[in-house]
């Protein structure tokens, strides 16, 4: 048995055989062959149709609108343009490694130049360019491993693109070397319930094959674990599969302290699923997904359609819309374009909109319309608040153009820190935990080398949230969190003892937050806040809120 | 040979599925086949890159030329595809 520690990523368990994603294949050299061109050319069509036939194989597999796609991809790879490409440059003396590369890459620039859907068919090309020159190579075909069986996916990192693909009937949980619990791999883990840990960095050690436990909860991947293992794992799987089933109650402590449980959404699509787990409404609504990839803003009609949708499947419920929070990681030509060295401390969130003001404009127009017309509760929030200038700033806009609930997510420290005169210049504050502690602890949050660094359990960044939560209880404004710290069943406990107000969080997590709310009464939480916030560093404060949190549960069984 | 233009019906186009649909027909139907859009080069029908290449979008006029086995059912057969909406 070996254990391999990392971060864990939501509280699930996983059991199963592993599969390691193989390494993207370096660009074949360019350099004379050593067979005549009748020999290589064999050799590339040989993998070609190989090739051919594993995506057809796949395609009959997955049915429906897969099947078209994987079909398509085996015509591309036995393609008659492209093996007269290959042959070409065979005649010229390559290798077929490089003659299948050339003439992948020579289609590629050709549909990535037409743009729009051609250019995303450009993605496919390599794809089935690397699987060819895999198997010309001998080498394990590249991408999301298809063994046919349930697995654990053991990867470097994934690209968001692969993680959207992950067939989760297949995937039992995902271990990523490297990648910090504020990665994209992370997040979209969480978005889909994977259970996963990341940041794991022995995990390289780990072979094909080896049976493990993915233990979410612990951070911890056990290899070649012990039949008492397996099993006390598989009850643990089966416990929280009847926590999810248990009906929905409102979000509260154990002395019935109501802390409403919102769901954080990335479009209107998600709304149905969410409202299903039990969220009372949605505390982060973000809305790049109808900016990214556009050339232009959208309309002020076609947004409204997009929030009326949103407000109408939350119908008597609150919802949180955060402005277009670009820049930094999200870069919107048309809002900015100039390069910047560093973009997360740049002209990125509310300082973005400020300088394409219009653009704010048409969308706080918009949200008010849509807004007028439905009958959810509509508040309006801006991201990257870091004055309370800016905060009257975008306030005062909001109000003239019709929203009534205006409010600032609170990100970086300089906001908690005057978070008394920010709250008083606007309707609530709710924290962005990811930017705050990447700020605070000044670890880029897409940066693995400094992933340990980017903790929200780190007292420095509980300090900061306690000043919120005492500014807004002084003034009786609401302090919402509604940042992956959220959706960590103890921090979440912790995070109302340091004066959360609601918490927003995937979906995903609401079942274990809940669960774990109704444990502690308030003054526990504010017990549990006392020792986090005491601690030195962010393992100690963990450390020091379980030890507090099972003092409470055990106190608590002993009493009659 | 035979020569025939028709306008596509398929509201995306001739790509993806539609231009899966066509090729995979001219492959099998054992002619040669080319394709052109209005006034470009020909390319050959049974090759989806080179098909999909040419960004022919919905309403727009190609060139279908058949060489070879049964001219007039093969041409009939493409002209079909080509005119009717796969993407409904």
């Amino acid at each position: 048995m070996m254990e391999i520690t990392g971060t864990g990523i939501g509280q699930g368990v996983a059991v199963g055989p592993i599969v390691r994603m193989a390494e993207p294949l370096p660009e074949p050299v360019d350099r004379p062959s050593d067979l005549d061109p009748e020999r290589e050319g064999e050799r590339a069509k040989a993998s070609l149709s190989v090739v051919a036939h594993e995506l057809t194989e796949r395609g009959a597999r997955a049915g429906g609108a897969a099947k078209d796609v994987l079909e398509a991809q085996a015509m591309m790879a036995e393609d008659p343009s492209l093996i007269d490409e290959v042959t070409a440059r065979l005649a010229d003396g390559k290798t077929a490694e490089r003659a299948v590369f050339e003439a992948f890459a020579s289609y590629r620039e050709l549909l990535a130049g037409m743009g729009g859907y051609m250019a995303e068919r450009a993605a496919d090309l390599d794809d089935i360019s690397q699987r060819v020159i895999a198997h010309l190579l001998k080498l394990p075909a590249p991408g999301v491993p298809d063994p046919g069986h349930p697995f654990v996916l053991v990867a470097r990192d994934l690209a968001p693109a692969d993680t959207a693909t992950l067939d989760l009937d297949q995937v039992l949980g995902l271990v990523t070397v490297d990648g910090g619990p504020t990665s994209h791999t992370a997040i979209l883990a969480r978005e889909k319930s994977i259970v996963a840990i990341v940041g794991a960095a022995d995990a390289s050690g780990l072979a094909d094959g080896d049976t493990v436990i993915v233990d979410a909860a612990n951070g911890l991947v056990v290899s070649g674990p012990s039949p008492d293992e397996i099993a006390a794992a598989e009850a643990r799987i089966a416990e929280r599969a009847a926590l999810e089933a248990a009906p929905v109650t409102p979000g509260a402590l154990a002395d019935g302290t109501a802390v409403p449980l919102l769901a954080n959404l990335g479009s209107a699509d998600g709304a149905a699923e969410a409202l299903r787990l039990g969220a009372e409404g949605v505390g982060l609504f973000r809305t790049e997904f109808l900016f990214l990839g556009a050339d232009t803003a959208p309309s002020v009609t076609e947004q409204q359609a997009q929030y009326t949708r949103l407000l109408t499947a939350f119908a008597g419920r609150k919802v949180v819309v955060r402005v277009l929070d670009a820049g930094a990681d999200k870069p919107l030509a048309f809002l900015n374009d100039a390069h910047e060295d560093n973009p997360a401390l740049g002209l990125r969130g509310i300082r973005a909109l400020r300088h394409a003001e219009v653009i704010l404009r048409e969308q706080l127009t918009a949200l008010a319309a849509a807004d007028a017309a439905t009958d959810a509760d509509l508040w309006v929030m801006a991201p990257m608040i870091a004055t309370v200038e800016e905060t009257r700033y975008f306030t005062g806009l909001a109000k003239e153009l019709g929203i009534r609930v205006a409010g600032v997510m609170v990100e970086t420290p300089s906001a908690a820190l005057v978070a008394d005169r920010v709250l008083a210049a606007c309707d609530f504050a709710s924290i962005g935990t990811n930017d705050l502690t990447q700020y605070t602890m000044a670890a880029d949050r897409l940066l693995g080398t400094v992933a340990t660094l980017q903790d929200p359990w780190h007292p420095a960044v509980l300090r900061l949230i306690a000043d919120v939560g005492a500014a807004g209880a002084e003034i009786g404004k609401p302090v919402g969190i509604c940042g992956e710290a959220a959706a960590d069943p103890l921090l979440a406990a912790v995070l109302v003892g340091l004066g959360a107000t609601s918490l927003s969080m995937s979906p995903s997590a609401l079942a274990d937050v809940r669960a774990s709310l109704a444990r502690y009464s308030l003054s526990d939480a504010k017990t549990l806040a006392q020792a986090a916030l005491a601690a030195e560093g962010a393992a100690e404060a963990r450390a020091a809120a379980q030890s507090a949190a099972s003092e409470i549960t055990t106190v608590r069984e002993a009493a009659p | 040979m035979l020569e025939r233009t028709v306008r596509i019906g398929s509201t995306h186009g001739l790509h993806a599925r539609p231009a899966k649909l066509f090729t995979q027909a001219a492959a099998a139907s054992g002619a040669t086949v080319t394709l052109s859009k209005s006034g470009g080069d020909p390319v050959n029908a049974a090759s989806i890159l080179g098909v999909i290449s040419q960004g022919i979008d919905h309403g727009d006029e190609v060139t279908l030329v058949v060489d070879g086995g049964d001219e007039s059912a093969v041409l009939d057969s493409l002209i079909e595809l080509l005119s009717t909406d796969h993407d409904e």
